[in-house]
């Protein structure tokens, strides 16, 4: 499946990815440098912070309590499409999904 | 000599991050980084996930094997043998030498041993790598009494996840708090009653005087200070580490207690070296005292601050410490260091649920603590991190105040 992170200065970085990996680990597989993932995926740090597009909005789950926590307070400035890419696991149906990556993490 | 390449030794959090951060700054002279046999991977899931069976070896690696090639970064094992300043050489234990320009020690830490009768039978395990890890899942799996010596971070983490697996589980803590190094008393007491609630036994104030031999070699069991024999299949040691630092002394290089660095982290005898990470004791920029933390923040900011420096960006080391632990469901995340405050203030549900401590010297807030606030922890980030006006207008008596949520004044 298809997945697409839009990165600050415009340029995109389209990859073939798994169902079940989270779009923080295939960012990080695939060397896109704008995701940090500090802790490792244990909603510890908010440095893997994305902007999701709004076409794919409905075919996510909201943001559990403790990623909406995680998200006051981020190094860029938050939106409503704002998620923690560790916590998007891809699923089928979510072949093609866009998501931007924030100017700043840390 | 050799111009343009750096040599890293330590393939831990801080010497894979300086060496990805000097590939993102640009630099393009030779980055070799000096590991062990595994591939460069994380340590935080070892004393976690990893015990309980939630992530395997293969999801430790910080990245996948193609990457380091991609990067043109050299990942060859050590270890490291010697160290030459004059000549700007590193000898390997293969007989190799490699020449470098900057040498980037990010050395890590040993364990800490216990230092009692007994601590070498079979059955008694330290936790500081994956072997060590792997070694430890393989006989948890079987353990049905395990004694935990030590209330710290791995400690008590390694008790949770035992005690998730059916174990029965005691910890004995030869200090009166739980994580008395690195949290407040209310903190360490409030992982204490969790550990509790789970069933797991847990002493303070109790020491270990012996670990007793089955008459096989094995552990059958650990003779407390208290007098008291608490029978055990499996022991788990947890007092703490040891900066890994003798190649550095070996160098001719100042150790107390860790590499001494100045404030861009070069050797305080030599600027062609640099420490990074749970080895090196430097100067923290807020309270202007020495020291050495043992934290994936401390790993990676302190790699991304030399690799910049290297790469001709320098700038002073200044970042935010903070930290994290997950036991038994319940999240503690700390933001500054909270060594030498006077008052902690409590803010939230009180003792029994979701909370933040506020920890001041005076009026001035070093630290705060969350315990399933995670809002709380990200603001502090902030708060502590700019400093000036915004971290000033957090008193003792603002906290107090009804409605207080220090992102406001965040947003503010």
């Amino acid at each position: 499946m298809k997945l697409t992170f839009r990165r600050p200065d415009g340029s995109h970085g389209v990859h073939d990815t798994d169902p079940g990996t989270s779009v923080m680990e295939a960012a990080v597989a695939h060397g896109e440098d704008g995701i940090v993932a500090e802790c490792g995926g244990s909603l510890m740090c908010a440095t893997c912070h994305v902007y999701v597009d709004p076409a794919f909005s409905d075919l996510l789950a909201p943001p559990a309590e403790d990623e909406a926590e995680m998200l006051t307070c981020t190094a860029a400035e938050r939106r409503p499409t704002s998620r923690l890419s560790c916590q998007l696991v891809l699923t089928d149906d979510l072949d093609g999904l866009v998501v931007e990556i924030p100017e700043e993490q840390v | 000599m050799s111009a343009g390449s750096v040599v890293v030794v330590g393939g831990g959090q801080a010497g894979f991050q300086t060496a990805a951060s000097l590939r993102q700054e640009g630099y393009a002279g030779r980055v070799v980084l000096v590991g062990d046999r595994h591939p460069p991977y994380q340590r935080p899931p070892l004393s976690k996930a990893y015990l309980t069976g939630r992530v395997d070896v293969a999801e430790l690696a910080f990245r996948p094997g193609d990457f380091y090639a991609r990067h043109r970064i050299e990942v060859v094992p050590g270890p490291v043998t010697a160290v030459d300043r004059a000549g700007r050489t590193v000898a390997l234990a293969t007989g190799e030498h490699l020449a470098y320009e900057h040498l980037v020690l990010a050395t890590g830490c040993r364990a800490r041993r216990l230092g009692v009768p007994g601590q070498d039978l079979r059955g008694v395990h330290y936790l500081r790598d994956v072997d060590d890890a792997s070694a430890l899942v393989e006989h948890l799996g079987r353990a049905e009494r395990l004694v935990v010596v030590g209330a710290g971070f791995i400690g008590l983490e390694v008790a949770a996840a035992a005690r998730q697996r059916g174990a029965e589980v005691t910890v004995l803590e030869f200090a009166p708090r739980a994580m008395g190094r690195a949290v407040s008393a209310c903190v360490g007491d409030f992982f204490i009653g969790r550990h509790r609630a789970a069933g797991t036994r847990v002493e303070v104030s109790t020491g270990v005087e012996a670990l007793l031999d089955d008459g096989d070699g094995h552990v059958r069991g650990v003779r407390a200070s208290t007098g008291e024999v608490l029978p055990a299949d499996l022991v788990v040691v947890g007092v703490g580490v040891l900066p890994r630092t003798d190649l550095a002394e070996a160098a001719g290089l100042t150790v107390d207690g860790g590499v001494l660095v100045d404030d861009h982290l070069r050797s305080v005898d030599d600027a062609a070296v640099s420490a990074v990470g749970d080895c090196s004791r430097f100067v923290d920029s807020r309270s202007g005292a020495r020291v050495r933390l043992e934290s994936v923040q401390n790993a990676v900011d302190q790699g991304r601050c030399v690799a910049a420096r290297i790469a001709g960006r320098p700038f002073p080391y200044t970042a935010l410490p903070w930290f994290w632990t997950d036991q038994l469901g319940s999240k503690l995340q700390i933001a500054g260091l909270s060594a030498g405050h006077d008052r902690a203030v409590l803010v939230g549900d009180g003792v029994g649920g979701p909370f933040s401590v506020y920890c001041f010297a005076g009026q001035r807030l070093l630290a705060v603590e969350s315990v399933d606030r995670p809002a709380d922890h990200m603001a502090a980030r902030r708060v502590l991190g700019a400093g000036g006006d915004a971290l000033a207008a957090v008193t003792p008596d603002t906290v107090r105040r009804e409605g207080f949520r220090l992102r406001d004044l965040v947003a503010a």
